[in-house]
């Protein structure tokens, strides 16, 4: 009895988070004036709205400037955190211990204080509207530092040791002896900048007037409180649609990776 | 000699991003808050105006209790929730999995196809839930069209969008909870409830102020989704304070104010923040 009771509450749960997506992807494949309906079963099926929002909007492009992105930063984060993280973890040298404090400060700064003059640099540097803009501000990310420092802190000296009296030079030590044994860290920092940088959009609408070199978000945003979807509820959805695709496709294949990449950010502490 | 300088090298990259994207911008949005700059024409000296500007600006008090009107429905509703499911996902039942990867879906999906999507679920007369109030007999809610609703219309939204998270923390909190408690506490004959107020929640005390202070730095963000949804009306009921700030720096090209604005906010959050640890360390 009591488990029925818990099995309702689950169902009705679950419902209630993948219906509203259910209900998302039939109203784009249904003719405008079938939208809204409770159903989930459209009487015919049309790629209308898909096709609409194609001509209107360059979403491919978006979608290779969004992975170009991710792909870029998630792969300088790594590269970058794991530098400074063996540093912190395994060098001794002057001014680790200010380095260190200077990061954790980093972390509990508000965005909101560094928003404004971030974007004049940009003006300066002559960044706005170029890729550079994207990317660069978030090579480092203090947190996957702070990860890094914390995993290899369990990896054993003697590993270290070991490579060095071979003659390894530290980056060699990093990338060669370090990284494969630090998978996990990397697959879980990997995810989380991934993710983070593949769903950003307050800096790019700051940053990025060019529609050419628009990430997903951002032209999704802008095509949907633009006029341009000319109030066509089809066309706006598919435009979210293809927008939710890809990170969707590979939470399904991996989603115990996400679910355990993204709820260890909350168990930093 | 060498090994004495590798270390400065490896952390060198580190220590220019630090400089050119947060200590020098850190530095220049205090010296902005004392000029008045629409970046085009040279930089003007302007004393203290912005911040006289500021205590007097009834738009930015009124954005900022609207980002805290967010915090306090959004938080209290997302600890209940999320609680809630935890517990009754931490029994032993079968398809968990499949259940645990359904709430956490909105999670991983973008903010905006969120939004874009519930904008359409709040929709007056073809939204979803209008729908289903009316198939049930109900009259229609005005959930992004009164004024008084907007902004808790948005906290629902954002708590259904994060939720999945804080379940999984709350479940990994639950199971650090020893078995002997609860089985000590059947012994003695108590209600599930009982067991709950008495054994669960003092236990997940740590895992519960975590959430509130995670989701009290994301919920003083709070921009993408009145954005899309409502532009921050109607009547400025959703107006949050970073969308605020982000209008009077990119809209109006007000640098020197929207810094003075940033810079403000900033040390309420960081105020919050130190007064919800304080609080915490003197529960725990």
């Amino acid at each position: 009895m009591k488990r029925a009771i818990f099995y309702i509450v689950l169902v009705f749960g679950a419902l209630m988070f993948l219906y509203p997506f259910l209900w998302m992807l039939t109203a784009t494949l249904v003719p405008e004036s079938e939208i809204g309906k409770l159903t989930l079963i459209p009487s015919s099926v049309s790629l209308n709205s898909y096709r609409q929002m194609f001509d209107k909007i360059p979403i491919g492009r978006a979608l290779l400037n969004s992975v170009f992105v991710a792909s870029t930063i998630t792969l300088g984060v790594l590269i970058f955190g794991s530098m400074v993280g063996y540093a912190l973890s395994r060098l001794q040298f002057r001014g680790r211990n200010l380095i260190f404090y200077i990061i954790i400060f980093t972390m509990t700064l508000p965005f909101q204080i560094t928003l404004i003059p971030q974007y004049i640099i940009m003006v300066k540097l002559g960044w706005v509207d170029t890729y550079l803009a994207l990317i660069v501000p978030y090579l480092m990310n203090a947190l996957s530092i702070i990860m890094f420092r914390q995993y290899f802190k369990s990896i054993p000296q003697d590993l270290i040791d070991a490579a060095r009296i071979d003659g390894c030079s530290e980056l060699g030590i990093i990338f060669r002896i370090l990284w494969p044994n630090s998978i996990p860290a990397l697959v879980t920092i990997g995810i989380i900048t991934f993710m983070a940088s593949w769903n950003e959009v307050l800096w790019p609408l700051i940053v990025i007037r060019n529609e050419d070199l628009m990430t997903m978000p951002q032209l999704v945003t802008l095509f949907a409180v633009g006029g341009r979807a000319e109030s066509q509820l089809g066309v706006k959805l598919a435009s979210a649609m293809v927008l939710a695709l890809p990170i969707v496709l590979a939470y399904l294949f991996f989603q115990r990776y996400f679910i355990q990449s993204m709820a260890s950010t909350g168990m930093k502490e | 000699m060498k090994r004495k300088i590798t270390p400065y090298l490896i952390v060198s990259p580190y220590i220019i991003h630090f400089i050119i994207f947060i200590a020098f911008p850190v530095i220049f949005s205090i010296i902005l808050t004392f000029h008045k700059w629409n970046i085009i024409s040279p930089m003007e000296y302007s004393g203290f105006n912005n911040y006289i500007q500021l205590f007097q600006d009834k738009l930015f008090l009124k954005s900022v209790l609207n980002t805290l009107v967010f915090l306090v429905i959004h938080i209290p509703l997302q600890i209940v929730v999320a609680l809630f499911l935890a517990e009754v996902l931490n029994q032993k039942l079968r398809l968990r999995g499949f259940f645990r990867a359904a709430f956490f879906l909105p999670v991983v999906v973008s903010g905006v196809v969120v939004t874009i999507l519930w904008q359409q679920l709040y929709g007056f007369d073809t939204g979803l839930l209008n729908r289903i109030l009316v198939f049930l007999g109900f009259g229609k809610v005005g959930w992004l069209v009164n004024p008084k609703l907007a902004m808790p219309s948005i906290a629902i939204m954002a708590t259904w969008k994060n939720v999945g998270l804080y379940i999984v923390l709350f479940l990994v909190g639950l199971q650090t909870v020893p078995k002997y408690y609860y089985e000590a506490a059947d012994l003695e004959g108590a209600s599930h409830w009982q067991k709950f107020t008495k054994i669960t929640l003092p236990m997940i005390n740590p895992t519960i102020f975590m959430v509130v202070i995670l989701s009290t730095i994301g919920g003083f963000s709070l921009f993408i989704e009145p954005y899309i949804m409502t532009g921050g009306g109607p009547l400025n009921s959703t107006l949050s304070a970073v969308l605020y700030i982000y209008k009077q720096g990119f809209f109006y090209y007000h640098m020197g104010y929207s810094a003075t604005l940033g810079l403000f906010f900033a040390i309420i959050i960081v105020g919050v923040v130190i007064v919800q640890k304080k609080f915490i360390e003197r529960e725990v």
